[in-house]
């Protein structure tokens, strides 16, 4: 307890040796475990799949643990504490999001998938085209997702040990993208989605713990904790922030018609983006059957869904015991909320407990996204495409474990580079890109018989550039004093949420690409799809443990 | 270990027998029952989901009353989203047990039955 706080000043909060001692006590206990589960990682089912023996609840509480990111613990509590209403928007978006999964996609894409999500969009298509286009936008979303999550962690790592020198930031991200290459690499899809459990159960239990000691603090009224966040942000040294009303909509989206429109694509792309992240998609396929798919999804929301009501309180919790201005002036910004909240609480050892939480939160995800992306590149890319399936699945594994080091060295370089920005946002443009690239394609080729190639290659590109060129073009990226590039102004496009443009554009490309070529599917896979996809006949059993 | 398959031709069932189970009522009637109730259910979820982002948008003043304390009107109708989501969940569980697995399970027992 030597080191004091003093945020304010910028400096660090708590006691760093505390905060990396909680973490490398994380880290001992999971690898352990992880190194205990890769013992049957002989065959790519149990690389890649876990040998798809997951119970659904242990599959819906690891989903929960993949999907609830940094971006939901930090991004959001600190977008609520400082923005009020507008940061709730992300969780309900993310929450709904999980019905477009249950009802539309979970059950059908694990009874005729195998190890990807390219399995079943090429399924009844031509295999190469279909299967490059997948992997490519897989690999896209995964590599945004990964700049989210290692920007938090530079911005987590500037608060909770003071390291604020470029040099050992990047040293510590570096630390973490070894440490993610260590997990996947021993143990595969097994270990990782242990990882993923024990990381849920200690961020769902740790925000639990600070959510009731914040109503605690407002003797259980939360009512009260709106007042006195909304006092808090009115006493703001910052003009700007002060003649906020944090309790309604529109502090931060509700300047102008812009910003308006900006919301709602934002909002789109939130509920459409989660059922086409591979990350997710990929975690269907280590449950036995689609009835225990369906189990997992429903864990999930029940899960995932009490945390963001958890979210709801620790952020105006934040606004109210800490304050906008102290949280804005902390080195990692709004990301800093939900700790300096764990400080305020409960001190030295709270902070180390929720910020090795955070790091783990970090961690696992990062590792979920890594062999997400490596399975994909070594069996759609590598097997199916390079090497025409002539290769034995042991190679598979053999070439998605370089690719696991490959992924890991590029995450640790991106999250050098990566900036300041709210992580939140960060997530919100992979949800864009996945919403915009895979949806349209996923839901045709479930349901829509005359869907065919040509449609599925023009929706997946389409949302896949179309999203990224605005992107670049738009103010999150140039012109704006919060911009990537602040200094230059290459943006025409007025909205920093590219949703509302891209995505309709892609479910129209299909449409359009479907309907311009001739309907030369072969009849008899597509009823085999559909039978397959309807029934679970042929699916991908679980393999037998040996 | 074994070659890396294409993912359909793994099972003992041929592509003829797809067609006659695809064109089969049992087949038909599992089908139309799925789209029933998912299309709608997703029309619907969709809508009150964006009914909520649009009166975020454009009905501060509105969403700003105050119903209890400072509880308000916005504040309530996102908790609602999370009612909804859940009661969804609940119901889309319940009827897919009843409806959709004592269907695909007859089918797939059949398919699987005649064919090893």
């Amino acid at each position: 307890m030597t080191i004091k706080i003093l945020a304010a000043d910028g400096a660090t909060v708590g006691n760093p040796v505390a905060n990396i001692g909680i973490f490398a006590l994380f880290v001992a206990i999971t690898l352990y475990i992880v190194i205990r589960a890769s013992k049957q990682n002989t065959t790519a089912a149990e690389f890649f799949t876990a040998g798809r023996a997951f119970t659904g609840p242990q599959n819906g509480i690891a989903i929960s643990g993949d999907y609830l990111s940094a971006a939901s613990f930090l991004g959001i509590a600190g977008a609520i504490a400082v923005y009020g209403y507008d940061g709730f928007l992300y969780s309900i978006g993310f929450l709904v999001a999980w019905l477009v999964a249950l009802l539309l996609v979970a059950e059908l894409l694990r009874n005729a998938g195998k190890f990807t999500m390219a399995d079943v969009l090429s399924f009844r298509l031509k295999q190469r085209p279909v299967r490059i286009a997948a992997a490519t936008t897989t690999l896209a979303v995964c590599l945004f997702y990964l700049l989210a999550q290692m920007a938090g962690a530079g911005g987590l790592v500037a608060l909770l040990l003071n390291v604020k020198g470029t040099l050992g930031q990047a040293l510590v991200i570096a630390v973490v993208g070894l440490l993610m290459i260590l997990y996947v690499l021993i143990g595969g899809m097994k270990g990782t989605t242990w990882v993923q459990i024990i990381k849920a159960a200690l961020l769902i239990g740790g925000a639990a713990l600070m959510t009731v000691m914040v109503l605690a603090k407002f003797g259980l009224n939360f009512s009260e904790i709106l007042g006195a966040a909304q006092s808090e942000v009115s006493g703001s040294a910052t003009e700007a922030v002060a003649k906020r009303d944090v309790l309604a909509p529109g502090a931060q989206y509700g300047a102008s018609l812009t910003s308006r429109i900006n919301f709602i694509s934002l909002a789109l792309a939130l509920v459409l983006g989660t059922a086409g992240l591979p990350h997710v998609l990929m975690r269907f396929y280590t449950v036995p059957t689609a009835k225990e798919a369906r189990r997992s999804v429903v864990w999930a929301i029940a899960l995932i869904g009490a945390f963001y009501l958890f979210t709801l309180a620790l952020g105006y919790g934040a606004a109210a015991l800490v304050g906008p201005d102290e949280i804005l002036a902390a080195p990692g910004a709004q990301n800093s909320a939900a700790p300096l909240l764990a400080f305020h609480l409960g001190g030295v050892v709270l902070l180390g407990v929720i910020s090795a939480v955070a790091f783990a939160t970090i961690l696992a995800v990062v590792a979920g996204l890594t062999i997400t992306a490596a399975t994909s590149f070594a069996h759609d890319i590598y097997a199916s495409v390079m090497k025409s399936h002539q290769v034995t699945e042991d190679e598979q594994v053999r070439v998605s474990r370089i690719t696991v080091v490959v992924i890991g060295i590029l995450a640790i370089g991106l999250g050098i580079l990566a900036a300041e920005q709210n992580i939140a946002f960060l997530v919100a443009l992979a949800f864009a890109v996945a919403a915009a690239a895979n949806l349209p394609t996923i839901l045709y080729s479930l349901y829509w018989r005359r869907f065919n190639t040509r449609g599925a290659l023009w929706s997946m590109y389409g949302g896949l550039i179309s999203t990224i060129v605005l992107i670049v073009f738009s103010p999150a990226v140039s012109g704006a004093k919060t911009a990537m590039l602040p200094n230059v102004d290459f943006a025409w496009f007025p909205l920093a949420n590219p949703g509302i443009v891209s995505i309709p554009l892609a479910f129209l490309l299909g449409i359009l690409g479907t309907l311009t070529s001739p309907d030369d599917e072969d009849p008899e896979i597509a009823a085999e799809f559909e039978v397959r996809s309807l029934t679970g006949v042929g699916a991908e059993k679980a393999v037998a443990v040996h | 270990m074994s070659q890396t398959d294409l993912p359909h031709g793994e099972t003992p069932v041929s592509g003829h027998d797809y067609l006659a189970v695809q064109a089969s009522p049992e087949f038909q009637d599992l089908r139309s029952r799925l789209r029933r109730f998912v299309f709608p259910m997703s029309a619907l979820f969709l809508v009150w989901y964006f009914a909520y982002v649009l009166l975020g948008a454009f009905a501060h003043d509105f969403m700003a009353i105050k119903v209890w304390g400072n509880i308000n009107i916005g504040l309530l109708i996102g908790l609602g989203q999370f009612v909804s989501t859940f009661v969804i969940t609940g119901i889309y569980v319940w009827w897919a047990n009843r409806e959709l697995d004592p269907r695909a399970e007859a089918i797939r027992a059949k398919l699987e039955g005649g064919a090893s």
